[in-house]
């Protein structure tokens, strides 16, 4: 303690008390804020699987994500963005991108689940990210009512509260979510593809997540319950439907009314 | 006057025991008289003429789907949990106006029809009064004596909008809690008195707990009251100025040329509103309008992505989505004297429409000082025979619907795949050069109609056949119009420009100057109708040429 106490005016002493800290706060926040990292995979993956993915990431993806998915001006490195990020890019079709744009285009996957699975893999090993949702949270029997509360507030600025989907700026899109699966729609809120944000387990738990996808099921199996849903794009293609369609109609019945038998 | 007590045979008594009663109550409320006025009224056939006929009958049909719909909704801002029947909205927090107006839609035995009826039935009225008024505008209907009928009319297209936002706003839903959100922001920009205004119509801050009560008293009370008041004076005045018609043979200002109220019209018309009641059933039945249990509750935090007023306010929301923040460097909103002026908002919700509407109620009266025409016209003009008017009614038409298309401009985006940044540039350019363009266009297209038409009447249709005459010259034989249609052709008026005239002191002042002015940009390149000595010149014409065409064949014969 002496020793301690005389040291204390040392020059180096102010430097040596920033840095204990700094590493203090650094240190407590790393744990405390643990919730906020993606969870390690869980997922075991075969070392063949590992190994028949780099095989395929090399063929198919290099080209941008560069060797070793380590990223290129093309593309961006996909060290740490974990198997949901694959399984969703590859799986739904975006990834490999057909063309460059303000954003991918969902399309025909053209890799099969096998493959899929290997380059998830491959990406998985590359360094620790968000592993693909367990069958748990992807039941679709949470609690729709509160998935119906979470999905406006935290998702139907872009996606529109019927979850048809809406416009962003230069060209991007929000799509919409109808016929998207369960699977799709939980590592789109892990990952944050494309332009959307990434909705972290300490945004929305994984619970809500699942409250989400119950009630984006719900909505979805419901249909319109009110006749053709016109698209779900609110007055924008009621005001069309009822100028085109109605007074069409009505317009095509005036002239009949008016017009002479003879 | 006869006393006697005793009945006498010309005392007429009706045969049958309804003829009798029918006699009792005629002969105290002289309905007869009245019947016989009314059923001799002549209305003149054209499908033009029947969208105001469409408003009524859609108004009508909003009362009575309207009062089913009152029966069975609360408009209170009280907190509940809805217990419906739609399970994705099972227990959440909602108003009890949100919360009635789930079970209209769920629960009650027919309300989901009521409520797509009503719907679809306001979108079709504000429509159809919107299209009656173009008629209107295009035809010149609105010259004397029909000048006050068009305001009473502009009034009521503006009723129509206030019972429509008024209607929109009342199930609490989030897409009519953002709308009001809108129409708070567009209140608080006003300077000074805005924010004095908007604590006072929410009751405090904005939601409050009293707004959807407010405007539920001023939809189903006094909205509605002043539009059937409009409806009375509107249709009391088509009665007493008598219908225009469009020009033809035997229709002249002094006359009305259709078919009689009775029993034509009254059949006609009374068919009619059952084929719209139809047609708004199979549009209630089929198709969705409005479905708030997509949209949730409102709450203040959530906007969704496509949110949207009914048509009819699109174009303030359009105005609003077009004005930029900046313009170059300089801020729109501005803090002057401590005050934040937040013109950004102010400016796009506010002007267009306010010059829309000036314009729309002043048309009348500039049109009749630029001509100086105290003349009374219940025949219409064909809308290329009015070139200029023409032309600023499809400018203001375009105008409208560029900022009617930039209320969807999100849409348009997601749909035709283009940007919606590119989309907002480009209806921000023919926001101010869409109306120029449409105003040259259109001149020039009634113009060139014109001549057209004045070309036919001087030398008849082309048929197609091509004739060589013995000397080698081709020509194109025309056959000659019959009268009928000739007339239509010729029989229009075409006033020339008004050069400036000395007002009493003999002074040509500034305003009379400007008026000179004004009626020269209006009529300085008509093209006149084709004059009788014209008609009879060409026909001359036609005539040397039919007769050179019978001498050659006579030469031919001689042969």
């Amino acid at each position: 303690m002496k020793a301690l106490s005389q040291k204390r005016r040392h020059p180096l002493a102010a430097i040596a008390l920033l840095l204990m800290g700094l590493l203090v706060t650094g240190g407590l926040y790393a744990v405390a804020t643990t919730v906020n990292q993606a969870k390690a995979d869980t997922t075991t993956y075969s070392a063949s699987d590992v190994e028949e993915g780099g095989k395929l990431f090399a063929a198919n993806c290099a080209t941008c994500h560069g060797m070793g998915a380590s990223g290129s001006q093309a593309g961006p490195s996909l060290v740490g963005v974990g198997a949901a990020a694959v399984d969703f890019q590859v799986g739904s079709g975006r990834m490999p991108m057909q063309m460059n744009g303000p954003q991918a285009y969902k399309k025909p996957a053209q890799f099969n689940e096998e493959q899929t699975k290997q380059l998830a893999a491959y990406v998985a090993s590359l360094g620790p990210g968000p592993a693909i949702p367990e069958a748990g949270v992807l039941d679709e029997k949470g609690d729709a009512a509160n998935g119906g509360e979470l999905f406006r507030t935290n998702c139907a600025m872009c996606h529109n509260a019927a979850a048809a989907g809406g416009a962003l700026t230069r060209g991007k899109f929000a799509p919409a979510l109808a016929g998207v699966s369960g699977q799709h729609i939980y590592e789109a809120m892990v990952t944050g593809p494309q332009n959307m944000p990434v909705f972290s387990d300490a945004n929305i738990s994984p619970e809500g997540k699942r409250d989400i996808i119950t009630y984006l099921k719900q909505i979805e199996a419901n249909g319109s319950p009110g006749g053709a849903d016109l698209g779900a794009l609110g007055p924008v293609s009621e005001g069309l439907f009822v100028w085109i369609a109605g007074l069409g109609v009505i317009i095509a019945f005036t002239i009949w009314l008016t017009s002479r038998t003879s | 006057m006869s006393s006697n007590a005793t009945p006498d045979a010309s005392v007429f008594v009706a045969k049958t025991s309804g003829g009798r009663i029918t006699d009792f109550v005629d002969q105290r409320v002289g309905g007869s008289g009245i019947l016989r006025e009314f059923g001799r009224k002549v209305f003149p056939d054209h499908w033009s003429f029947m969208f105001g006929e469409v408003a009524l009958y859609s108004f009508v049909i909003l009362l009575l789907s309207g009062t089913f719909l009152t029966f069975f909704f609360d408009p209170s801002m009280a907190e509940t949990h809805y217990a419906g029947s739609y399970t994705p909205l099972k227990n959440v927090e909602m108003s009890v106006a949100y919360s009635s107006s789930l079970n209209i839609s769920f629960d009650v035995r027919g309300g989901m029809f009521m409520r797509q009826v009503h719907h679809w039935a306001a979108l079709l009225f504000v429509a159809s009064v919107s299209v009656h008024m173009l008629r209107v505008f295009f035809t010149g209907a609105f010259r004397k004596p029909r000048e006050l009928n068009w305001v009473v009319g502009s009034v009521l297209l503006i009723l129509s909008m206030a019972a429509g936002f008024t209607g929109y706003s009342l199930p609490d839903d989030l897409l009519s809690g953002n709308g009001l959100r809108i129409i708070d922001g567009v209140i608080k920009s006003i300077p000074v008195i805005g924010t004095y205004t908007s604590f006072f119509l929410f009751g405090g801050e904005f939601p409050g707990t009293m707004i959807i009560s407010r405007l539920y008293m001023l939809h189903i009370l006094l909205v509605p009251a002043l539009i059937l008041l409009m409806i009375v004076m509107h249709l009391f005045m088509v009665v007493v100025h008598k219908h225009t018609q469009y020009p033809g043979p035997g229709r002249n200002d002094g006359n009305v040329v259709g078919y009689p109220l009775g029993p034509v019209y009254a059949a006609k018309a009374g068919g009619f509103f059952f084929i719209v009641f139809g047609v708004v059933a199979i549009m209630a039945a089929f198709f969705t309008i409005n479905p708030i249990w997509n949209y949730g509750p409102y709450d203040p935090s959530p906007v969704s992505a496509g949110t949207q007023p009914d048509w009819y306010i699109g174009f303030v929301d359009g105005a609003l989505r077009l004005m930029p923040g900046t313009i170059g460097d300089w801020k729109v909103e501005q803090v002057w004297f401590g005050y934040m002026f937040t013109f950004n908002v102010l400016l796009p919700a506010l002007v267009p429409a306010g010059i829309l509407f000036t314009v729309m109620f002043a048309y009348p009266w500039i049109e009749r000082w630029i001509t100086k025409d105290n003349r009374e016209h219940h025949v219409l003009d064909r809308p290329r025979n009015a070139p200029t008017r023409t032309a600023i009614g499809m400018a203001g038409f375009v105008w409208y619907c560029v900022m009617w298309a930039a209320a969807g401009s999100d849409l348009i985006a997601t749909h035709f795949h283009v940007a919606l940044n590119d989309v907002t540039y480009w209806l921000r350019a023919l926001f101010f050069i869409g109306p120029v363009i449409a105003f040259i266009v259109t001149k020039r297209v009634a113009l060139a109609l014109q001549r057209k038409d004045r070309e036919i009447a001087l030398h008849g249709r082309e048929t197609g056949r091509i004739v060589r005459l013995p000397h080698g010259e081709f020509i194109e034989v025309h056959a000659p119009l019959d009268e009928y249609k000739r007339y239509k052709l010729v029989g229009f008026e075409s006033p020339a420009p008004l050069p400036a005239v000395p007002n009493e002191h003999g002074v040509v002042d500034r305003k009379e100057k400007r008026r000179a002015k004004l009626s020269r940009w209006f009529f300085e390149d008509r093209v006149a109708p084709a004059t009788p000595a014209e008609l009879e010149a060409a026909h001359g014409h036609h005539g040397a040429h039919e007769a050179v065409e019978a001498a050659e064949s006579q030469k031919t014969l001689s042969h």
